[in-house]
């Protein structure tokens, strides 16, 4: 603890001071904008090959006139399966895969589970009592069942994977927002405002859901990538979508029989699947020194 | 008749203790009146029940009737939310403690000040910018544009202060309710922004209640006192009254603690 604050002079909070321009950015700040780059950077990637899958993916993913375990190099730049198709494609379909199954459930859980915790948040005695037990229970059962009685009530789908993930996302995200709604409702700002008569919509449109935004906006990224490893493992046990809808999975359970003669059937869909995970994760770090004002100046 | 008519207020915990029992005073248009009593004696729990704001759980009995010109009388004490959000602001506000925490910190300060501006005068766009600036020249702030930009947590706690009595005013409210608008400030801003809420009262011809537990703050803005201690009004009437022939024992105690004060103060000046 010897040595100078490094950030420069004055970094501290400054009361009454001008605010922080430009100027002299502190280095924390230059650092995270970078996490915020990196991630963005290594997501798009994966974004960007799914949606150029859309429309062009060099071989057709049911083509197996490659060869069995055909080893990389053209026309098949990076070999085949063992049945023959073309890994390339089976990659780049993959990414389409996960990212719909990430989204769809952060999407499907974001939704349900902001508007129980807004409910329970609001709420007092009974319902919030109903609403927080029937999370409880919710979130202490295994997401793994949940996703087997899914697919046992419907079919094995990425439609029943997102539906399973969905479901058992929002009840994290529910009991999270309804801490923060409740710990928002505690402040003085809402009092403040409420004795300067607004009504409780205004109250909720104008500084609840600004005030919850930012960390409910880091947690559904975390999310996201949480959402994209559990799509993998349904796909591994074969609960995820059914073929030809290639997913990195299901890649990486199909080629471990194989794995010492072509090492890069599994490799790859692994990197992919670690790359998309961690790009998320970063994106979430740095979106929350953009989303809260208070972490953006003060450090 | 009265601004604010409060006979036998009573506000219970929701284990059924007492938390303020039986207070009653009246406040005329334009009356100061100081309530003042020691941390936990239930000042800002009346000033809540007067908003028909009181935490949840607690119940509230007796009558609190607001009526503000321009408004129909009303009975606070068991009003809907409804009636009660036409009242609030309009008929009466709260200037609070603490103004970090008074203050949305995920908002700009020109923009709470611009809700309030919105709703109460109808102003939109450009003349809603020009009042918000106006607003804050008003509370004497200078260079109110930077201060419009920033966060609460950018600007001083003096200037905060000034800010939310900027946005208390912009209710044009016919009784201000401040609860110890200067305890959480330094003493030099503190005589500041006592003088300001001094002034601009007296201006808008509104009626001003001022919870304190300090009696050297109350006597300087208010002509009036009611003394609270465990939520029982204990003695009330003019300040000079109160402080020359103090008749309760808890009474006798504030004044005796303010004098000591005064005159170590004056000991120190030889």
């Amino acid at each position: 603890m010897t040595h100078a604050n490094p950030a420069g002079p004055s970094d501290t909070a400054d009361p009454g001071g001008a605010p922080h321009s430009g100027g002299a950015a502190p280095a924390g700040r230059r650092r995270r904008s970078a996490t915020l780059v990196t991630g963005c950077v290594l997501a798009g990637t994966i974004v960007a090959v799914a949606v150029i899958s859309l429309f062009w993916v060099p071989f057709s993913p049911e083509d197996t006139s490659g060869g069995r375990l055909a080893p990389p190099g053209p026309p098949h730049l990076l070999g085949t399966d063992k049945l023959g198709r073309d890994l390339l494609t089976q990659l780049m379909i993959g990414a389409r895969v996960a990212l719909t199954a990430g989204l769809g459930s952060v999407a499907l859980g974001g939704l349900l589970g902001v508007v129980a915790g807004l409910l329970a948040g609001f709420a007092t005695r009974w319902l919030d009592d109903t609403i927080s037990a029937l999370l409880d229970i919710l979130i202490a059962f295994p997401t793994l069942l949940l996703a087997m009685l899914v697919v046992a009530a419907r079919e094995a789908s990425l439609g029943s994977a997102i539906l399973a993930i969905g479901l058992a996302m929002s009840a994290i995200v529910a009991r999270l927002t309804r801490v923060l709604v409740k710990r928002v409702l505690a402040q003085d700002f809402i009092t403040a405002s409420r004795t300067s008569g607004t009504s409780w919509p205004r109250v909720v449109a104008e500084h609840v859901l600004p005030n919850i935004w930012p960390t409910l906006l880091v947690n559904l990224a975390l999310q996201l990538g949480l959402a994209v490893l559990a799509e993998a493992s349904l796909s591994y046990l074969g609960l995820g979508a059914p073929p030809p809808n290639a997913s990195w999975g299901r890649m990486l359970q199909e080629a471990q029989a194989t794995v010492l003669t072509a090492p890069l059937g599994a490799i790859a869909p692994g990197v992919l699947l670690v790359v998309l995970v961690v790009g998320v994760n970063l994106v979430a770090d740095g979106l929350r020194d953009v989303a809260d004002p208070t972490r953006r100046r003060t450090r | 008749m009265s601004l604010l008519d409060v006979s036998e207020l009573t506000v219970r915990s929701a284990d059924g203790r007492a938390l303020v029992s039986g207070v009653s005073f009246t406040m005329e248009p334009g009356a100061r009146l100081g309530l003042i009593g020691e941390s936990g004696s239930g000042k800002s729990l009346t000033a809540l029940a007067i908003m028909g704001l009181v935490p949840a759980g607690m119940t509230v009995s007796g009558s609190a009737v607001l009526d503000a010109p321009g408004l129909v009388r009303a009975e606070v004490v068991g009003a809907t939310e409804r009636r009660l959000n036409g009242l609030r602001g309009r008929a009466a506000t709260v200037v609070f403690q603490e103004p970090l925490t008074a203050l949305d910190p995920l908002m700009r300060v020109g923009r709470q000040l611009a809700e309030y501006l919105r709703r109460v005068r109808g102003l939109r766009g450009a003349a809603l910018r020009k009042a918000v600036i106006t607003a804050l020249e008003e509370v004497r702030l200078t260079d109110p544009r930077r201060i419009a930009k920033a966060f609460p947590h950018e600007v001083s706690g003096g200037q905060r202060q000034r800010v939310a009595i900027a946005m208390a005013l912009a209710c044009e409210p016919a009784l201000l309710i401040a609860d110890e608008p200067t305890t959480a400030l330094d003493v030099t801003v503190q005589a500041e922004v006592l003088a300001l809420l001094d002034g601009l009262v007296s201006a808008r011809g509104m009626a001003l209640l001022f919870i304190s537990h300090d009696l050297a703050v109350v006597s300087a803005v208010t002509d009036h006192v009611l003394v609270l201690k465990d939520g029982v009004a204990v003695e009330s009437g003019r300040v000079l009254d109160i402080v020359n022939t103090p008749r309760h024992p808890y009474t006798r105690d504030l004044v005796g603690s303010a004098r000591r004060l005064d005159s170590a103060l004056d000991w120190s000046q030889r």
